[in-house]
């Protein structure tokens, strides 16, 4: 087991953070740890990297405890935080022989290079930090996270802040850098637990409201399935509305439709209803949007509103 | 910890910090020394380095504050304590790291001062005639004074995310310590607390180690005294666990 959690709470003062919170993570998975801004997520974070002590319960990273064997844990631990903490008036490669030294890397040298090469770092290896991008410096921070070979990477909110390009290819980083690593990494938008997780883990106000697989999250709790298609030739509502399951017809103009339905397979009755009626579908696609529906679900607060 | 004691060199050189405080430091002693009128080498005829041994602790009340300031209000501004505290090394490691650097830069500043020592023994009449063991008792007590100071302004630097604010509580912390408790004995009204309080301050110890005998009564003060702001450093530093 990569991350054991277990009845984890943490209490600044008289508020509370993380309340009595328990998941295991596999050597392996990529989890996305998702929840609004002051669920818990960075708390949690800090308490499994060994920067804040949780106030009772306890948390393993590879079978190691994090308030007995700290200095252990974070051997096996490469952490970015938030916003990405840089010193911007060091070179990359000066920066990396450091973090690499803190790490206790044997050939410092050769390690650097591999880290510089693994996040494409190498036409900036040269500059000071501070003359970086945004989305080169989150691959300084991505690689100073790296550079011990850690067995687990926790990533706290890695591409925010970012232009699209730019979460493009630090997710695609992540990904590749996932291979062989457990990953934990919080984020408080969906596309990016579906492009990268395998499983999500959702947190509001502390607790967890969710822990699963992504395609049953979104089975669990969708109420529709939603198909947008385009026929190559007119088809009239009311035929539509003869498709077994069909909730709602919405046409969008030339020949194209937003149909929802009321079961999982919805997808595959449209495309029945076409090969039936002899129609020529130019377009079909489900809409998976319905991720945000169900975060909104499980995180709405009715006090709140 | 030696790898934070690198960087940290390593940041002092490639800012300007190192190089003005060296600066600062040589001009300084070296006016009061050689130029300005009324206490320079060559109005009191003597043999001595007792100038810049006696402007020295005041001196370096500024600059070691300037040179300590950044040390860890640096590193909660750009939030990379984070960073820092989460890789494996332990909290002392990195205190220490950060003090060794301090008081390194602090001897390599000291180190130009030997021309003077050179120079002095040069003039002397015969040439060579310097009372050696208070000068390099003098040294040693510099050095130890330099010590805590720096574990000081390490403290100071704890506390805070701003940098000012650790400059001038680093200062005021130095200047309570060697200024004002070392007053403390010529205060008459005070009497016997007064020599006692005294007994407490930097500049008693620094003056007994000058005359050249080793106390290590007074060695011990010195030491512990760095100790005590390098422990208080850690509570500080362990006290966002709390």
């Amino acid at each position: 087991m990569s991350i054991q959690v277990h009845q984890l709470t943490k209490i600044y003062g008289t508020q509370t953070a993380v309340d009595n919170i328990s998941f295991e993570i596999e050597p392996g998975e990529i989890v996305g740890f998702l929840g609004p801004n002051g669920a818990g997520k960075s708390t949690t974070m800090k308490m499994l990297t060994c920067y804040i002590p949780p106030t009772s319960g306890e948390a393993k990273v590879c079978g190691l405890d994090v308030s007995d064997q700290s200095i252990s844990v974070r051997k096996h631990v490469g952490y970015l935080p938030e916003h990405n903490p840089l010193y911007l008036d060091m070179y990359v490669k000066e920066y990396l022989a450091f973090a690499a030294g803190m790490g206790d890397v044997k050939n410092v040298k050769n390690r650097v290079e591999e880290v510089i090469a693994l996040t494409h770092l190498g036409r900036e290896k040269h500059k000071k930090i501070g003359q970086l991008s945004k989305g080169y410096r989150q691959r300084v921070g991505l690689a100073q996270a790296i550079i011990h070979d850690p067995d687990v990477l926790i990533l706290d909110e890695p591409t925010s802040g970012l232009d699209p390009n730019q979460v493009m290819e630090i997710r695609d980083l992540i990904r590749s850098l996932g291979s062989n690593k457990t990953i934990m990494l919080s984020t408080h938008i969906m596309q990016e637990v579906e492009a990268i997780c395998n499983r999500v883990i959702i947190i509001d106000k502390g607790h967890i409201v969710a822990d699963d697989k992504l395609d049953n999250l979104r089975n669990q709790t969708a109420e529709k399935w939603i198909v947008r298609v385009q026929f190559a030739a007119t088809v009239t509502e009311k035929d539509l509305k003869t498709i077994p399951g069909i909730l709602q017809v919405t046409s969008l103009g030339n020949n194209a439709w937003r149909l929802s339905g009321d079961n999982p397979q919805f997808r595959q009755a449209v495309s029945h209803f076409a090969l039936a009626s002899n129609l020529e579908v130019t377009e079909l696609v489900s809409e998976k949007d319905n991720l945000e529906t169900i975060f909104r679900q499980l995180t709405k607060h009715v006090d709140g509103l | 910890m030696w790898t934070v004691y690198k960087k940290e060199i390593r940041s002092f050189l490639s800012s300007l910090i190192a190089y003005v405080v060296m600066l600062v430091f040589l001009g300084a002693t070296g006016l009061f020394m050689w130029v300005i009128k009324g206490n320079n080498v060559f109005d009191l005829g003597l043999s001595s380095m007792q100038v810049m041994f006696e402007m020295a602790p005041y001196i370096f009340i500024f600059l070691i504050s300037a040179i300590t300031m950044r040390s860890f209000s640096e590193e909660k501004r750009l939030g990379t304590l984070e960073t820092l505290t989460t890789r494996p090394v332990s909290d002392l490691g990195i205190i220490l790291g950060k003090y060794l650097a301090g008081v390194s830069l602090l001897l390599i500043a000291l180190l130009p001062t030997l021309i003077y020592y050179y120079s002095i023994s040069q003039l002397g009449n015969p040439v060579g005639n310097v009372d050696t063991g208070a000068m390099w008792g003098s040294y040693l007590g510099l050095i130890f004074l330099g010590m805590a100071y720096t574990a000081m302004g390490v403290f100071s630097s704890a506390v805070t995310d701003n940098q000012i604010v650790a400059l001038i509580l680093s200062m005021a912390l130095g200047f309570f310590f060697y200024v004002v408790l070392g007053m403390m004995g010529d205060i008459t009204a005070l009497d016997a607390i007064g020599k006692s309080l005294e007994w407490f301050s930097l500049e008693y110890h620094y003056d007994s180690i000058s005359r050249g005998v080793l106390d290590t009564r007074d060695v011990l003060y010195m030491l512990s005294f760095s100790a005590l702001f390098i422990g208080l450093t850690k509570t500080v530093f362990e006290s966002r666990k709390w």
